[in-house]
C-alpha cells in the first residue's frame, strides 16, 4: 500500500502497526497530528492529556504493565514532561515506551528552537531521527523494539519539516494485534520505586545500557553508508541528509538513524575513507562535538548556521564559503529579494472572540502610558492564538514566555513593587495545562491583580483540539466537562466574573471593575472560536453614512478592508460578530440587505 | 498543450491563509503519485495559517530529496493572490510558467495606510524578470460565478493542469477522492473553467501571433516591391 502521508500521519500509522495500546499527548505544533491520527483507531486508547507531563506519566504507567505506549509533544512540551521523562529513563520499561519530540527549528510556531537531541544525552536514552515520512513509519516501529530490547524509553525526534512535509509511504496492509493479552501489574520495587536505595542501583544499569547501544549502532541496519568521491565524507541525520544529498551529489554519506549514542566503530571506519569529514545537522553541533571528542578531525558548524532552519540554499551558501563546494553553476542568495513588499502577518480571524478583549485592553485609559514605553497597565501574556494580541493594531501583550507563565509573572511584578496595574491573559486550554497551579499560588500568597481567562472552548492555535474545559475527548466522544468558574471558585478566588466576548460595553465595564478591585480577580471572557462556531448571521456591510473615520479598522479585522476611496466589508469573510457595528459612531455598519 | 513531458519538476503554490493552498498542493501530490511519480510536499505551517502568507512546495519526479524547493528552482508558480506571486518570485527558474489569480487581498498594513500594495505594473515587471509565460486569471471572479468563491483554488488547479503531464480524468478522480460529495460538482465545474480559461488565453495569443505574422508578411511583401506599389 503506497500513500502520501505527512511525517506525523506516518508516525501514527507506524505506532498503530507496532501495536501501541496507549497514546497520550498535549497539542503543540508541529506534533499535534500524531495523536489526532492515532485517535482514529478504536483499539488504541488515545487521549489529550491536560499537559505533556501528565501525558508522559500516562504512557509510563501503561508501559509498566507490559503494553506498548507512546507520548508525543512539541519540543518545549518535553520541558514540561522532563521530570517524568527522566524518571522513566531511571526505571526503564516493560512494554515499549516511545517519546516523540517534534522540534521546531526556525520557530515556525514556537517561542524557541531548542534542540531536543540534547535531552537524550541528559536522560541517557537512545535517540532515533527519521528523515522523511517513510522513515517515520519504520523508525517508530523500530523504536518500540529497541525500547523493549534495552529496557529503556526511546526518544524519537522529528522537526517541523519532517512532521509536516508529505511524502510517499509504503505501509503494511495487515492489521496489528492490540489487546489480545490481559495485562497485569507485577510488583518489582527495585525497578519501579525510585527511592534513593533502589535508584542508586538503576543508574549503573543506564550507563551499561548506553555502552551496549553504542555496539548495537555499529551493526544497526538503518545506519546507512552511501559511498562517494573520497574527497568529502558527510555524516548526517534527519532532514539535513536530504539537503546535503542535493548540495553534495558526489560526496560519500553516513546517514545515522540512531544519533545517541553514536556508533563509534562505524564512524571511525567511515572517517578513514575520506580526506575531509563534515557533519551536516540542524541547530546544535550535537553529532559533530561527539565525533570530535572521539579524536576524529571533523568540521561543520564552523560554517553551517547554528540557528534557524536549514535548507539547500543556506547549506549551499555555507559550503561555498567553506570551500567544500567549488564551481557551482550559479550562486543564489539564500535571503529573499522581496523584503520591501507589505508583510502579511497572521491575524485574528474575522469573528474571533479575542478581538473584543484585546481592543478593550489596548484602549482602556489605564493602558495609556505617561512615559513612552511604560504602559499604565501591564499585560502579561501566554501561549495561544491570543498571543497575536501582541501585534498591531492592539500591541496589547507585554510578555510571553512559556505555557502558563503569565499568571506567575504578574505576581512577581506585583511583589517587586511596580505601581502600574497588572493583568494576566491566558487561554482556556493553557489555563487547564498550567494556569491552575499559578492561580492557586496567587490565592495562597495573597496576591492581587487580574487574571483574564479567554474561554473560546477549544485549543485553537494548534487546530481546535478539545480540552478538559470543553468536555470532548480526543476521539470525539463526550468526556466530563470541567467548569472554569467552579475551578476558579474552588481555588478560592472570591472576585470572579464571566463576560460575553462579543459585548464591547460589557467587556469594558467588567474589566474596569476588575482592575479597580484591590483584591485578586478573575474575568472569564467567553465566546466560541470563530473557526469552529456555527454562527451564521447575515454578513455586514458599510452604508453611505460612513465618513471613513477608520475606528472600525482598529479591530484589525481581515474582513474590513480600506481602499483609496472607502471602507468595505468582505462578505465572504464576515461572520457577523458585530464588533465593528457596536463601534461605529455613524451607525454605518448594517446587515446585508438592510 | 503538453509540449514536453518533464521527468522532474517543482510547483510552488502561494496565497493567503484560508484560500485553500494546502489542499490544492495535496491534490497535485495525489495525482503525481497516481501517475507513478515520487512526490514530496511541504507547506507553510503554524501561525501563518491565520490570514498570513501561505506557500506549498511540491516536488515531483523520481528519488526526490529535500521536500522544499531551492530558490531559482520552481518550474511553476501558481499564486492565488497577486502580491503573493511577487513575494515568492525569487523561487522561479528562468522560463518558468507563472499563473496568478488577478485579485488583491490587501494586508492589514495596507488597509491602515502604513504600506502600499504593489501596482500591477510592478507585479508585471518583477514576474517578467523570470519568464514571458505569465498567465493572469480572474479566478476569484470565475469561482463566484460558479457559486462559491472558495473554489478559486480548483479554478487555479484546472489552469495548472493544462501544463502538467497528468490526464484530466486522473485529476478529476483525485478531486472526487478528496472533496466532499456535496461540493464536488461545483469543484469539477471550477476545474473545467480553469482549463477553458487557459485555452482561451492561448487562443487569443495564437490569434495575435497570427495577426502579427500576417502583418509582418504583408510588410515584407511591400518591402520586396513585388506588389502593385
Amino acid at each position: 500500500m503506497k500513500k502520501i502521508l505527512s511525517g506525523n500521519e506516518a508516525l501514527a500509522l507506524g505506532a498503530y502497526h507496532a501495536g501501541v495500546k496507549v497514546a497520550a499527548a498535549y497539542p503543540g505544533t508541529p506534533s499535534t497530528e500524531i495523536l489526532e491520527n492515532i485517535a482514529c483507531y478504536p483499539a488504541v486508547h488515545a487521549e489529550w492529556s491536560t499537559n505533556e507531563k501528565v501525558a508522559m506519566e500516562v504512557a509510563m504507567g501503561a508501559c509498566y504493565v507490559g503494553v506498548r505506549a507512546m507520548a508525543s509533544m512539541k519540543h518545549v512540551g518535553l520541558n514540561v514532561a522532563s521530570d517524568a521523562f527522566l524518571a522513566s529513563a531511571g526505571t526503564g520499561v516493560r512494554g515499549g515506551l516511545v517519546v516523540i519530540s517534534a522540534d521546531d527549528p526556525g520557530m515556525h510556531s514556537s517561542q524557541n528552537e531548542q534542540d531536543n537531541r540534547l535531552f537524550a544525552r541528559l536522560a541517557e536514552v537512545p535517540l532515533v531521527e527519521p528523515a522523511d515520512s517513510q522513515e517515520c513509519y519504520q523508525y517508530v516501529q523500530i523504536a518500540f523494539q529497541i525500547s523493549e530490547q534495552f529496557d529503556t524509553p526511546v526518544l524519537l525526534r522529528t522537526t517541523t519539516r519532517i512532521s509536516h512535509s508529505k511524502s510517499v509511504v509504503s505501509a503494511n496492509d495487515s492489521e496489528p494485534e492490540i489487546g489480545l493479552h490481559q495485562p497485569v501489574f507485577a510488583a518489582e520495587p527495585e525497578k519501579l520505586v525510585m527511592l534513593p536505595q533502589y535508584a542508586r542501583k538503576r543508574h549503573p544499569i543506564a550507563k551499561e545500557r548506553i555502552a551496549r547501544l553504542i555496539k548495537y549502532g555499529d551493526i544497526f541496519l538503518y545506519n546507512i553508508e552511501i559511498s562517494g568521491d573520497a574527497a568529502l565524507g558527510i555524516i548526517c541525520s534527519g532532514i539535513a541528509f536530504h539537503y546535503a544529498r542535493e548540495v553534495f551529489p558526489d560526496a560519500g554519506f553516513l546517514k545515522l538513524a540512531i544519533t545517541y549514542p553514536l556508533p563509534e566503530n562505524l564512524i571511525r571506519e567511515f572517517a578513514s575513507k575520506y580526506k575531509k569529514l563534515i557533519v551536516v545537522e540542524e541547530l546544535e553541533p550535537f553529532i559533530e562535538e561527539r565525533i570530535r571528542a572521539m579524536g576524529i578531525c571533523v568540521n561543520g558548524k564552523e560554517h553551517i548556521p547554528v540557528t534557524g532552519e536549514l535548507n539547500t540554499d543556506i547549506l549551499r551558501e555555507s559550503a561555498l564559503k567553506a570551500g567544500w563546494l567549488v564551481d557551482y553553476r550559479k550562486v543564489i542568495s539564500s535571503t529573499s529579494s522581496n523584503q520591501s513588499l507589505p508583510a502579511r502577518p497572521p491575524l485574528f480571524c474575522p469573528g474571533c472572540p479575542h478581538t473584543g478583549v484585546f481592543f478593550t485592553l489596548c484602549t482602556l485609559a489605564a493602558r495609556k502610558s505617561e512615559i513612552p514605553g511604560k504602559p499604565g497597565l501591564v499585560i502579561t501574556g501566554d501561549i495561544g492564538c491570543y498571543t497575536l494580541g501582541a501585534y498591531p493594531p492592539f500591541s496589547a501583550m507585554d510578555t510571553c514566555g512559556c505555557m502558563g507563565a503569565g499568571i506567575g509573572q504578574a505576581q512577581g511584578m506585583g511583589w517587586a513593587g511596580i505601581k502600574q496595574k497588572i493583568v494576566a491573559v491566558i487561554g482556556d486550554s493553557t489555563f487547564m495545562h498550567s494556569g491552575i497551579t499559578s492561580l492557586a499560588n496567587a490565592v495562597y500568597n495573597n496576591s492581587n491583580g487580574t487574571v483574564i481567562v479567554l474561554d473560546n472552548g477549544t485549543t485553537a492555535m494548534t487546530g481546535h483540539q478539545p480540552h478538559p474545559a470543553s468536555g470532548v475527548l480526543a476521539n470525539g466522544r463526550k468526556g466530563q466537562k470541567i467548569e472554569l468558574e467552579a475551578v476558579v471558585k474552588g481555588i478560592g478566588v472570591k472576585n470572579s466574573f464571566v463576560v460575553d466576548a462579543f459585548d464591547l460595553k460589557g467587556l469594558r465595564t467588567i474589566l474596569r471593575n476588575a482592575l479597580d478591585s484591590p483584591e485578586l480577580s478573575v474575568v472569564i471572557v467567553r465566546g466560541d472560536c470563530a473557526a469552529v462556531s456555527k454562527r451564521t448571521g447575515k454578513s455586514l456591510r458599510v452604508n453611505e453614512a460612513c465618513d471613513g473615520c477608520g475606528l472600525c479598522l482598529r479591530l484589525g479585522c481581515q474582513a474590513l478592508q480600506k481602499n483609496a476611496v472607502s471602507i468595505g466589508i468582505d462578505a465572504t469573510q464576515c461572520i457577523s460578530c458585530a464588533l465593528c457595528q457596536q463601534l461605529c459612531p455613524k451607525k454605518a455598519i448594517v446587515p446585508v440587505g438592510e | 498543450m503538453n509540449e514536453f513531458i518533464p521527468s522532474k519538476f517543482n510547483v510552488l503554490i502561494t496565497g493567503v491563509g484560508g484560500q485553500g493552498v494546502v489542499l490544492a498542493g495535496d491534490i497535485i501530490g495525489e495525482i503525481a503519485l497516481a501517475t507513478g511519480f515520487d512526490v514530496k510536499k511541504s507547506d507553510t505551517i503554524g501561525m501563518a495559517q491565520r490570514g498570513g502568507s501561505v506557500v506549498a512546495h511540491i516536488r515531483i519526479g523520481h528519488d526526490i530529496g529535500s521536500p522544499t524547493i531551492s530558490r531559482g528552482e520552481a518550474d511553476y508558480l501558481v499564486a492565488f493572490e497577486k502580491l503573493e506571486a511577487v513575494r515568492w518570485a525569487d523561487y522561479l527558474k528562468q522560463g518558468a510558467i507563472i499563473l496568478y489569480n488577478d485579485q488583491a487581498i490587501p494586508p492589514l498594513s495596507v488597509s491602515r495606510g502604513e504600506t502600499t500594495y504593489p501596482s500591477d505594473e510592478r507585479i508585471m515587471i518583477t514576474l517578467s524578470q523570470y519568464s514571458t509565460d505569465i498567465f493572469s486569471l480572474p479566478a476569484g471572479l470565475l469561482a463566484s460565478e460558479i457559486g462559491n468563491v472558495k473554489i478559486l483554488n480548483t479554478v487555479m488547479l484546472g489552469a495548472l493542469s493544462m501544463f502538467l503531464p497528468f490526464s484530466p480524468e486522473g485529476w478529476k478522480k483525485v478531486l472526487a477522492d478528496r472533496i466532499p460529495q456535496k461540493l464536488l460538482s461545483k469543484n469539477l465545474d471550477a476545474f473545467d473553467t480553469g482549463r477553458k480559461q487557459i485555452m482561451k488565453i492561448m487562443t487569443e495569443l495564437a490569434d495575435e501571433q497570427e495577426k502579427l505574422a500576417f502583418t509582418e508578411a504583408l510588410e515584407h511583401h511591400y518591402d520586396d516591391g513585388c506588389g502593385c506599389g
